[in-house]
């Protein structure tokens, strides 16, 4: 299971929406071992494309130089999809690296990336490890505090 | 002295779990062999095809410099150098 707190979760929807009609990446970093996604990154989509997305090599660089700085990982590594459903592509599954990741995808299609859009937007998460792909539940909490004595 | 090898995650299932191993070389192609050489299977990872090139979702950096800007696997290397490992962060 995905616990990931309200403004997190907002703050990822929101990139996503921002960035349509190209997919929108980042990852929301926490501290190693701790399963908390409190630091939210957006990245550039270096392919700038609506149907593929990658982390500038030097982006990559300093974000991890930084996260080992601090000693964390990356919780959630979160990316769009602008005109299929929230689930990992062919792609996705090949290419997924991080297998202590929960691989967050959003979709903006059908009209969802409009401001006038106040529905709900697609937000679903996974685990990819080997290429196999697990759905999980996610659970949004206004802060971690409340799940304090959960896993 | 020796070049330091910095290992993502998901690639330290062929070092014991270590997040960093040493070895020696003239160029980053050598390098990678002689990694190779203590942890059998981890050039493959990193290199494919023949002639070898780096593989197009694996970013290798010398000093913070990505090599694909710098020769390649013909990247110099010596002493005392840090060469990075990071999978791509990419999909459709």
């Amino acid at each position: 299971m995905l616990i990931i707190e309200k403004a997190t979760y907002d703050a990822i929807v929101a990139h996503a929406r921002r960035d349509h009609p190209d997919e929108a990446c980042g990852v929301v970093a926490g501290p190693a071992g701790s399963d908390r996604a409190v630091r939210f990154v957006p990245m550039l989509n270096a392919a700038m494309s609506p149907t593929f997305y990658e982390f500038d090599s030097g982006d990559l660089l300093r974000l991890y130089q930084e996260m080992d700085e601090r000693d964390e990982e990356p919780v959630v590594i979160y990316h769009s999809h602008t005109a299929t459903e929230a689930y990992p592509s062919r792609t996705d599954i090949n290419l997924a690296q991080e297998p202590g990741a929960h691989y967050v995808l959003v979709s903006t299609r059908d009209g969802a990336d409009s401001p006038a859009y106040d529905g709900p937007v697609e937000f679903r998460s996974y685990r990819i490890i080997d290429a196999e792909v697990v759905e999980e539940e996610v659970r949004v909490v206004g802060s971690y505090e409340e799940t304090k004595g959960d896993n | 002295m020796a070049i330091e090898l910095r290992v993502p995650t998901i690639l330290r299932t062929y070092t014991g779990g270590e997040k960093a191993v040493n070895g020696d070389g003239a160029t980053l192609a050598e390098f990678i062999d002689n990694v190779n050489g203590a942890h059998p299977g981890l050039k493959e990872r990193i290199v494919e095809g023949e002639p070898e090139e780096l593989r197009r979702f694996v970013n290798v950096y010398v000093n913070d410099e990505d090599v694909r800007f710098t020769g390649g696997l013909k990247t110099g290397v010596k002493d005392g150098d840090v060469v990075v490992v990071l999978p791509a962060v990419a999909g459709g």
